[in-house]
This record gives structure tokens, sequence and C-alpha cells, in this order.
């Protein structure tokens, strides 16, 4: 049994039939082809997942493809144009270090883009508790502040185009 | 100017941000299966049959294999404890796998195994070593005859100068069971075709798995390729052999198709190997003025239930630092290694050496807590002094190459204000609406820079050197190739920082590649705290031989002496004759003209291969400090500061260096205050998901405060030791000292790692262990 769904990711439509037991993020994986989105644990603790629902960060672990039928979803790959530059959080995270292995890297990216969307200027305490659901294994967190940190404090990023050495 | 030592964004940044990585679940190959295991649900049983009718009926299931229908030998380990690919007559821990579908895709393939039955016969079951080794004990090997498959004991036990001593304290200390998490579970892919077998792994050490897979399969080296393309954490963990590498392959030649598994993390938390698992009994004798006069450590490592060679070797990592940075004159270790029902044991980031660390730090602060010295103090009385360099140690594998343990020590009092926390911890005490406060130190040594000849080979590794390539363009960019095989470390950055400086290219014209071993000469991996100081190293040998081989080209575009000529910013240059000059891009693209280049030169000759050995290991060492506040009411326990000195030598460079610190001391606070693998007593694991083996998140750690002690190492002309396993040995006893001296008014002495709200209530409430 499948069952027909459309979903614009990243501003582009994709209508296709799935099993309805079809996660967003093997949706994502599978049928989109955006591999940029990862899957860490199988409980909703880690957040490798994240994506942005209709703007607002969810699990994509969680959801299933058909809950988002009719909907928004943006992923790591839907932050810059392929020619850049890149969003001020994916030039933070460059600029401060916040990525080692980069598995974690999209989820933090995410759910950062959304904590940014709702508090321009965060504290480290907000920005910690705001990342709560997303664990990385790699940096102790610190970098990743302080890689946020540099997003809000860069709201123009800067002019670096993807693939340039800065 | 020189890159080694600035601060350097990362190359390897532009695909991980951007969500164009490669990781191995990113491999897609048309016509691929699926595999998922049926996985042991008891702890120690006999299987007394398997049906898989049910799942061969699964939509989409292609087929099951067990260990009837697909023979296959033991995969490579100790001899006489191998673990079979897929269990045959009994299962030894749970999680162990017994049979394996395939299906069209991942669903139908979890689908099918959820329908294999497999009727077992429990046995006995020992989960910890006490009852391992006890008495009458089930037996995981009926032909070993005992749970203690190896036993190292000491030629002298030093009994009479503990006897003798004016004081002596005895100790058992736990390590407890962690499992290494990386963010990225295995993931294997494998296409078996007429022309040989290419498998894509999360794996530490390519040429590694290679050479393995390959003797195993049969099948000559050139025909198998491994390829380790983003590899999402390693942490040790991914240098074992557990059987997806080996089935993935076998299947896919067996039905002529690619054939991909992806752990889950509950899996993952079965699967792949734990760490640390360890007791120890400790001696500590010393003097009325705290110098230490004797150490007697024995070590029980628990093994799991199959034995790994990195595992067997953990206790030897162990005894070999069990004096830390202390001269201790006489020193007495012995070892056991015992298996259980429980997941296997090996590296796991810092491998036996956090083991030591802790066990001397924590003992260390015995002493000052039996004499009433200061802990600092009682460090400082005991180091070994910075002329006593090269130091040798009680082990014949461990002579201290250089360091400054008091340097460290006064550093990290330079960023961090004792007095004041002294003063602090006081007046909270009786305050009630304030938390309780804890100050720990941790003066730590280890042993990295893996290594000298003979130190990887014991673990099955063909050498202990590392491969670096260098291949010069013809426009006079650099390519590096190299064996060692990075999961976060930024070797890329690291590597092409030090063959820029050597090479006089700038960094952006440099590429690092890695993790394929139908491109790269041959390779070690990474593990041990090696990349720079032993890969790295050889990029600046290649690089050297390389400028030396350019240097003649480039004099005879200049019609100089080649001695006379300097390499920098790409261009090569006579010495006080700065216009003289001539363009890396023109020196490589005449070298491979025959016709241009001078008659004793090869065309082609700007590339060069080195195996860099170095003639002893490095001993990274630190000071660090840690003040922890415990919530009165509930025994939340929390890392309020860490102050962190490190002295990793040369560093490379310092921000990936920092990263580097940061990671491994947010995984000793882990160790120290929240991770435990545990079991009930039928072996079931307790702790199987992230929902119950608590991975700390940002809320739970603080930001830390760092400061720096450069000794070069004499072992490499770099200077470099090696810094990824530094945090994970400093960390654990700095916290769990901070732990036992917020409790000292209740006159606790120690506190098992993970120092679990649950654990420091009960003490609050008057248990005092």
């Amino acid at each position: 049994m499948t069952f027909p769904i459309t979903i614009t990711v990243n501003g582009k439509s994709h209508e296709m039939e799935v099993d309805p037991r079809t996660l967003l993020v093997h949706f994502l994986r599978e049928e989109c082809q955006l591999t940029g989105t990862h899957v860490g644990c199988d409980t909703s603790n880690c957040g490798a997942c994240t994506v942005l629902l209709n703007g607002e960060a969810v699990k994509s672990c969680t959801v299933l493809a058909v809950q988002a039928n009719d909907q928004e979803v943006q992923t790591v790959e839907g932050l810059a144009s392929p020619d850049g530059p890149y969003t001020p959080i994916q030039e933070g995270f460059r600029q401060e270090h916040g990525l080692q292995c980069g598995y974690c890297t999209s989820g933090m990216l995410m759910a950062g883009t959304a904590l940014l969307k709702e508090i321009e200027s965060p504290t480290e305490e907000e920005i910690r508790e705001h990342l709560e659901g997303n664990l990385c294994r790699c940096t102790g967190y610190e970098m990743i502040v302080r890689s946020i940190q540099w997003a809000a404090e860069h709201p123009d990023g800067i002019p670096v185009k993807i693939g340039e050495e800065s | 100017m020189s890159l080694v030592g600035a601060r350097v964004i990362r190359k390897e940044d532009p695909n991980l941000i951007s969500g164009r990585g490669q990781f191995v679940d990113d491999v897609k190959i048309a016509g691929t299966a699926h595999m998922v295991f049926v996985r042991s649900i008891e702890a120690h049983a006999r299987i007394k049959d398997i049906d898989v009718s049910a799942a061969l009926e699964c939509e989409g299931v292609i087929g099951v294999w067990t260990a009837t229908n697909l023979e296959l030998g033991p995969l490579p380990g100790v001899p006489g404890l191998e673990r079979p690919a897929l269990a045959k007559d009994k299962v030894r821990f749970v999680g162990e796998a017994v049979a394996v579908v395939v299906a069209e895709n991942r669903y139908a393939a979890a689908d099918g195994a959820e329908l294999v039955l497999v009727d077992y016969e429990p046995l006995g079951v020992v989960t910890n070593i006490g009852d391992a080794i006890a008495e009458n004990a089930p037996l995981l090997y009926e032909a070993v005859g005992s749970n203690t498959v190896m036993e190292v004991p000491s030629p002298d036990d030093h009994q009479q100068i503990i006897d003798e001593a004016p004081h002596s304290v005895s100790m058992h200390i736990v390590n407890n069971r962690c499992a290494p998490s990386p963010m990225e579970p295995m993931v294997c892919l494998a296409d078996h075709g007429p022309s040989g077998l290419t498998l894509w792994a999360s794996f530490q050490a390519p040429h590694h798995l290679r050479n393995t897979v390959s003797s195993w399969l049969g099948i000559a080296q050139d025909q198998c390729r491994v390829i380790t393309p983003d590899v999402g954490g390693g942490f040790g963990a991914k240098v074992n052999f557990t059987p997806e590498l080996f089935i993935a392959p076998t299947l896919s030649k067996l039905l002529g198709r690619p054939i991909k598994y992806t752990q889950t993390r509950s899996e993952c938390m079965t699967q792949m190997y734990h760490g640390r698992a360890q007791e120890q009994d400790v001696d500590i004798a010393f003097d009325d003025e705290g110098k230490i006069l004797a150490l007697r450590v024995m070590v029980y490592q628990d093994q799991g239930g199959y034995a790994d060679p990195t595992g067997m070797g953990l206790p030897a990592l162990t005894t070999t630092m069990a004096a830390g940075c202390y001269l201790i004159p006489n020193v007495s270790v012995a070892w056991k290694n015992v298996v259980t029902n429980t997941t296997p044991v090996a590296a796991y980031r810092g491998a036996g050496r956090p083991e030591a660390s802790y066990l001397i730090e924590r003992a260390v602060d015995q002493i000052a807590y039996t004499l009433g010295i200061d802990p600092v103090e009682v460090r400082r009385r005991n180091y070994i002094a910075t002329e006593n360099f090269p130091y040798a140690t009680h082990s014949e594998i461990a002579v201290y190459d250089s360091g400054n343990f008091a340097g460290c020590m006064n550093e990290l009092l330079n960023i961090m204000d004792y007095d004041a926390i002294r003063t602090e911890q006081e007046g909270n005490r009786d305050d009630p609406t304030k938390p309780l406060l804890g100050v720990g130190f941790a003066s730590w040594l280890e042993i990295a820079g893996f290594g000298p000849p003979g130190s990887l080979e014991g673990f099955g590794h063909l050498g202990s050197w590392e491969s670096v390539q260098v291949r010069i363009q013809p426009d006079g960019s650099a390519i590096i190739y190299t064996g060692a095989s990075p999961h976060g470390q930024g070797t890329v950055t690291t590597f092409a920082q030090i063959a820029s400086d050597y090479l006089g290219i700038e960094f952006d014209k440099i590429s690092v590649r890695h993790g394929d071993t139908a491109t790269i000469p041959q390779g070690i991996g990474t593990l041990g705290s090696r990349a720079v100081a032993v890969g790295g190293e050889g990029v600046k040998t290649a690089s050297m031989k390389i400028v030396e081989r350019a240097k003649k080209v480039a004099a005879h575009l200049l019609e100089a002496n080649p001695d006379d000529l300097i390499v920098e910013q790409g261009n090569f240059s006579v010495k006080g004759t700065p216009s003289q000059t001539v363009s890396w891009g023109e020196v490589a693209w005449t070298s491979f003209r025959p016709l241009e280049i001078p008659e004793d030169v090869e065309p082609g000759s700007l590339d060069t291969t080195v195996l860099q050995q170095v003639p002893n290991f490095s001993f990274p060492s630190g000071a660090y400090g840690c003040v922890v506040e415990i919530d009165k009411d509930t025994g939340d326990t929390r890392v309020r500061d860490m102050y962190l000195v490190d002295d990793c030598g040369t560093v490379i460079s310092p921000m990936l260096a920092e990263g580097q610190v940061h990671g491994g001391v947010a995984q000793g606070i882990a160790q120290a205050l929240y991770e435990e693998v545990k079991y009930d007593k039928n072996g079931q694991p307790t702790t199987g998901t992230f929902v119950d083996y608590l991975i700390p998140a940002a809320p739970e750690l603080p930001s830390f405060t760092s400061g720096r002690i450069c000794t070069p190492t004499p072992n490499n002309t770099l200077g470099a030791k090696g810094i990824g396993e530094s945090g994970s040995v400093g960390a654990p006893p700095a916290v769990i000292n901070a732990v036992v001296d917020a409790l000292r008014h209740l006159d606790v002495t120690h506190v098992d790692m993970p120092a679990t709200p649950q654990k420091i209530w009960r003490i609050l409430q008057g248990d005092k262990k």
C-alpha cells in the first residue's frame, strides 16, 4: 500500500507515492537524494536529522513523510544556494571550528538557524538550552556555541563564495 | 609566514557545512540490497534451532543466512578466542549476530529479521569481572577452562616496602565501561563484482581493513579496494573487525549485488566495541612528606564476550603509564584479562591511558588527604623534574621524551584562582542556598604518537610507520596522499599547513587525500594520537625531499646553484637576489618535460613517497583543574569550571588543537559524571539507547579556560606530540577529585564513576560508602 504525497523541499516540489511508514528523513535521503541530513540514533535523542518543517526545527526521524504532506521542508542543502554565499550560521561554524567529523553538523546548523530566527542575539545559556536536543561527540560544544554567537554578530555573514578559501 | 602554528580555517568544512559531505550511507550504487542482522537476545546460551521460513516469505526478502548455510571462518582475533562471523553453537553476549537477512530495502530487511525465530537454551551468565573469576563461574570458553584468558604476574609485589613504609593506602578503583558512540554508527557497503571487491566502510584504518579482509576472503590485495570517505567519528571504536565487514563482501559476491549495512544506534550500543571496563587494586606507599615510595597496581580488564587484540593489550598500556608524571622508585604491575557475557571491549579514546591517569591521580589525592597536605603540593613533591628527561620508567615500553610537569601546574594556577575557589567553597558549605563546591586536579600524562617500530604490529597492523606521498602537479599545486585516515581531526588542514611551510607552496594550492587504498600507496591509519606526530612528520620529510629535487630544476632555469636557492610563497629565488626568481608552476611544468631539464634529473621526479618512522613514543601531558557544584538537595553534580593546560609539544593548528582538547575533555567529563554501560544480572543491556546512555548535550557542559606549555618532543623534527586523546585522559580524575573534594567534610574518600545524582544523594543522606 502506498500513499501519494507532495512535499516542498528547499523550494522544489516532490510528488511521490510512499509507503505510509516511510520516515521523513528516509524520504529526504532516499527519494529526494538529499543526503546532507543524517541519522544518528533511533530514539529522537541526537538531532542529526534536524530539518525545518514550515520553518520550525523538527527531528525528521520522528516525522512520517505523510505527516509532511503539503508542507515545506528546508534541509541543510537549502541553506545556501549552490554558488554561495553561506548563511551566517554556516560561515560561523567554519570561522569558529564548530565542527570536526561533520556528522552532527547539518542538524546543528538547522537547530541554530531556528534559534536565531527566534532570538536574534542569544546568550551562551540560551544557545546551550536550545541545542539540548542535538548531540555532538567531537567538539564538546563550546565551539558550536561560539559559531552561533559569530552568526548572531554577523547577520550578513561574510561574502565568501562556496568553494573559496578565506 | 609560517603556517605551522597559525590559526587556519579548515579545508574540510565547505562540504560538511553545505550537506555535501559523503558518508558511507550517502554512497548510492544501483542495485544495492540491504542487510540486517538477527541478534542474540540471550547473553549466554546454546543455539538449538533457527527457523528462517517465515522470514523467507516476507515481501522483499532476498535471502536469510545463518552459520549453517553460510559457512565462514572465524573473524581475525586472538587465537583460541576468535569470534565467529555468525554465532554457530552458542552466543556469548546480547546482540551477537546469529543470522543475516538481505532484502530489497532496509525496511523489508528489518521486517524479515523480525520473523527469524531462534530457539535458545540459556546458560549461566557472568556480566562482571568479580563473577567471572569466582570459583565455579559459568565458562564462556569451556576449552580454555577459565574466564581468565590471560595473566601477567609481577616479578616483585614490593610487599615489604609497602609494609615498612610510614604510610600506605589501598584503593579498589572501577573504571566504568563506556560506549564510544561516534555520531555515525558503523556503516559499510560492499560491491564484490567479477573484477574484485570495493568496500566502503566507516573505519579509521582503510589499509588495515583492506589487508585483513582480502586475506580473510582469499583474494589478492590488488583486487580489494577499501574506501573510507567522510567518517562520522571513530574514537578508537572503528578499527575493530566486526562481522558486517566480512559478511557484506561475502554476500555481495554470492548475490552479485552491492550490499549495504547501516547500523542502528541501538545495534551500535551492543555491537561497537566498548572501552574502559577495568578494575584495579592499587596500593601506594609514601613517607611523612608525601613522597611516594612504592606503587603496586593489579589490573583486571573485562574483555567482554570475545577477546580483541587491542582489548587484550589495554592493561599493558595502563600498567605502562601507571606511575604518571611522578618519580616513583618502586613500581609493581600485574594484570588479568577476563571474559564476560558482555559486548567485547577494545580501544576507546585513550585506550588504557585514561585508566592509568585516573588511578594514579586518585591515589595521589588520597596521599594528600591522608597527610592533610594540599593536593597541589603533594604533586609538586613527586614530579619528575625537567632535567630527568629522557626518563626511563618501570616499563621498558615507556621512556618519557620531554615534559615540564611543574610548569604545567604553575600555568594552571595562573589561569585559575585557586585561593578564591577555596574561600568560596568554605562559604558555600554551610549556606543552604548555595551548592557544595569541590575543586580537583589532575597532572596527567599519556603515551601517544604510535609509533616506533613494533608498537602497532602487535595489534595486527602491518607496521607502525605512516605513509605520505607528495605529488607535485604540472601547474605547481600539490596533492598529498596519506595513509592517515582522519574522521574529524582536521588532518587535511594540518597536513596542508605543514606541506605549505616545507614545500613553499601556498596553502590554497595543496590538497590532502586519504581513505582510499586504490590511490594511497600504503598506510596504517588514524589512532593513538599519531596522525601529526608520525604522518605529519612524514609530510615534512617528503616535502623536503621534493624541494631538494625541485631546486635542481629551478637552478637549471635560473642558471644558478641549487644550494643558493630558497623557496617560499610559490617561488624559487636566489638568496640575496630576490629579483632572480622562478615560480613553482614553471618549475613543476618543466619537471615533466625531458628536453628542458638537466640530464641528471628524471622527468616526473617531483613525486615521492615516504613511510615515516619515529624512534620513540611521545608523551603529551598537562595539568587540569576542575570545579564542580553539587546540589545539596538532589545530589545533581555539574562541572562549573574546567581549566586546561596542555603540553602537546609543537602545535600545528591552535584552533584545531583546542577543538581536540575540548572534545576529549567532554568525553572525560561524560565518563566521570554521566556515562556507564550497564547490564542486569541476566546480561541484558539496560543502557541500550541514547535515552538510557547519557551522552552530554550542550547544557551539561561548561565553556573551558585554556593555557599551554610547550616542550617539543625530540622524537620528530616538528616537535609535535599528539593531542587527540589528551582530554579524555586528563578530565576524569580532575572531575572525580573535585567531586570527592566537595564531599570531604563528610569523610568521603572515593566516589566511583559515573558520579550520578543518585550516588551523590545517597552520600549526602549519610551513606558514606
